[in-house]
């Protein structure tokens, strides 16, 4: 009886979470990050977004922890719904293949967002992917740089062993024209390291003129290293993303522009897209680069206002 | 009649002191539930109940391990990071120093049944409570595995075991799936749904069980036998106990828990093979949680914390239920980040509802 007790009280509290059934689709958004990462927020709130000036419904759906393998899990619930489309990141190829390709083969349109690239996005048979190509991103950058008259410059990479991160300076690098080299250095991810490291680098190397950081965890202590020589402004200086330190250098002018993948469009684009495309049939033949934004003097005032909720 | 012993009990309290006794009632009333509100979401196609199934019993894996170690009088809260030591161990000796995957395995399951064992050791030879010594391994354990894996591979994630594994007798005995002629032989009379497009088109969604399944209950089944049938399991209930008293009359106490403990770190390393065959790669940070999902479910069968108490058929159910709760939930399309407000609510009530048993059985006020 003390069981029926708990039966009801579930069910009242069940009751009062399953919202009323909207018209029109169902989709259904799957991400690889655990609760506490608030770098998706922006994405939830761009779902909301979307749905409510298309007419649909979107599920948000995460591994609590962030186990992978618990993803795999959500994105064949996902499909054992039958929803008119699942956006999902390609967070690891190999746990997602099989879940991933089995919601396709079912005829269920899956277009991917954020991590992973368009090949593998491709390869798994997605209708296209939403994302930041890192290459490309370090290239705009780097294209950026070179109009403003960088010939020689230090890429502080403080997460070596990521790929991704190899290929932003790569891509820096080519759109200047010069060869990478030693011109990318391992910095570690301790502050007063990488700090050190860049205060060494560039009293090496004096005639160096631009810097590209590789997010707050490479910027902040470059902004200090800069300071503390009294070179901050005197060398153009771009990173990618950013944190309040980064965008008051920005207004400082002690850095020229972030980088920002626009994750926004992450979450509201492919709403949008398979929306049109369960109601029209039409859809975009290419993938979409959300990103490289730039965040700059001229618009870091908005951006701040709107930090942690739609930028 | 003055002997209590003699003394007639009625049907009623007789049933109701029967530990599963909660958790079928509870798995009955969730599954009405669900019924109702989700009956036309696609949970109950087949489809559906492969994915709740393939949840319950992963589970189910760790739950009768923790079951007959917490009956035993004992916790492991080192078994989330066993499943990711267990399944990087596997990855790194297959993938990386190119193992055949059987000896991988075996490997692997000859060294978390030794950490198992050590676990017992220390609990038995310090006096400390288990709960300190296996919060310790969790974090060695965790920190080892996230070292090897930067080690070996500069990865936290090592990928690569589904070619690795190709044609290996011992993989498909955790990866694999039975039935799959009975299923593919139903999706061609198109009893069952099959894919539409793709390099799998025609054949069946769902291809047959998984071996994971069929792991669950056999474990189910040999803990429940073990439990019930068995002197050994008399001994599990006389440790848990009163392990003083269980020592006078003769019951090697500590052999008993060693052997707990050793049991539930085999099924951790189940369930970590199985999830590394079936996704082809191992990484640091799976697991995270899973013990207390695995004492949860137990509890929720109606296991007592103190042991000396409890079924694995019971923490079969109540895994069953932690399973279609979390699966329901999110067919139900409720909000996700709810689904711990419920799995809360059901725990609280469970124990409240054990506490009342205990009393019952035992006559404390």
């Amino acid at each position: 009886m003390k069981k029926l007790l708990t039966a009801v009280s579930t069910a009242t509290l069940l009751a009062a979470t399953v919202p009323a059934m909207a018209d029109g689709e169902r989709f259904v958004f799957v991400s690889h990050a655990p609760d506490s990462d608030s770098w998706w927020n922006v994405i939830k709130n761009a779902l909301e977004v979307a749905s409510d000036q298309v007419g649909v419904t979107v599920e948000y759906r995460n591994p609590p922890t962030g186990d992978l393998a618990d993803m795999a899990r959500i994105v064949e619930q996902a499909a054992a719904s039958n929803p008119n489309g699942i956006i999902v990141t390609i967070a690891d190829f190999n746990v997602l293949q099989g879940p991933i390709t089995s919601a396709i083969g079912q005829g269920i349109p899956v277009i991917t967002v954020n991590s992973g690239t368009i090949d593998q996005s491709k390869q798994l048979g997605a209708l296209l992917h939403v994302g930041q190509p890192e290459y490309d991103a370090g290239k705009a950058a780097g294209e950026r740089a070179k109009a403003e008259g960088v010939t020689k410059f230090v890429c502080v990479n403080h997460y070596i062993t990521n790929p991704a991160s190899v290929e932003r300076c790569q891509g820096y690098a080519d759109a200047l024209g010069v060869e990478l080299g030693s011109q990318m250095i391992d910095s570690g991810m301790d502050p007063a390291e990488v700090k050190n490291k860049v205060s060494a680098y560039l009293t090496a190397n004096p005639d160096t003129n631009g810097i590209l950081t590789l997010g707050p965890n490479s910027a902040d202590p470059t902004i200090a290293a800069l300071n503390d020589m009294g070179k901050a402004g005197q060398i153009h200086f771009g990173t990618f993303d950013l944190d309040a330190d980064i965008s008051q250098a920005i207004k400082d002018g002690t850095i020229a522009f972030a980088i920002d993948q626009q994750p926004f469009l992450q979450g509201y684009l492919p709403v949008v897209l398979l929306t049109n495309y369960a109601r029209y049939g039409v859809i975009p033949p290419n993938s979409v680069n959300s990103g490289p934004g730039f965040v700059t003097k001229d618009n870091i005032e908005m951006v701040e206002a709107q930090a942690g909720t739609y930028r | 009649m003055t002997d209590e012993r003699l003394q007639q009990v009625s049907k009623l309290r007789n049933a109701l002191i029967r530990p599963e006794l909660g958790a079928t009632a509870g798995a009955v009333l969730v599954f009405a539930f669900f019924l109702l509100i989700a009956g036309d979401s696609g949970m109950f196609a087949l489809q559906g109940i492969e994915n709740w199934t393939v949840v319950s019993a992963q589970f189910a894996l760790i739950a009768v391990g923790a079951c007959l170690l917490m009956i035993a009088g004992e916790f492991d809260l080192s078994v989330g990071s066993m499943i990711g030591f267990a399944g990087t161990v596997i990855a790194i000796l297959s993938v990386q120093w190119g193992w055949p995957i059987w000896a991988a395995i075996l490997v692997s399951f000859a060294i978390c049944i030794a950490i198992g064992g050590l676990n017992g050791f220390l609990v038995i030879r310090t006096g400390l409570p288990s709960f300190i010594v296996t919060l310790a391994s969790l974090y060695i354990l965790r920190g080892l595995t996230i070292w090897l894996s930067i080690l070996t591979t500069r990865q936290t994630i090592i990928g690569g075991v589904k070619e690795a594994a190709q044609g290996d007798w011992l993989a498909a005995v955790f990866g694999g799936k039975i039935l799959t002629g009975f299923f593919a032989w139903m999706g061609g009379n198109g009893w069952i749904a099959t894919f539409s497009q793709g390099p799998k088109a025609g054949q069946p969604v769902v291809s047959g069980v998984p071996m994971l399944v069929v792991w669950a209950v056999a474990l189910i089944l040999f803990g429940h036998l073990l439990l019930t049938r068995t002197k050994f399991g008399n001994w599990i209930f006389a440790a848990g106990g009163d392990a003083q008293a269980a020592r006078y009359v003769g019951v090697p106490v500590s052999r008993v828990k060693v052997l707990m403990f050793m049991f539930t770190a085999f099924c951790a390393c189940v369930f970590a093979t199985c999830q590394v065959m079936e996704f082809g790669s191992a990484a640091a940070d799976r697991g995270l949680l899973k013990e207390f999902e695995a004492i949860i479910c137990v509890v929720i069968g109606g296991a007592l914390l103190t042991g000396g108490y409890g079924s694995v058929i019971g923490a079969a159910l109540g895994a069953l239920i932690f399973g279609v709760v979390q699966q329901g939930l999110f067919f139900s399309g409720a909000e996700s980040s709810l689904f711990r407000v419920f799995l809360g609510t059901i725990l609280i009530l469970a124990v409240i509802l054990n506490t009342y048993i205990r009393r019952m059985i035992t006559g404390e006020r």
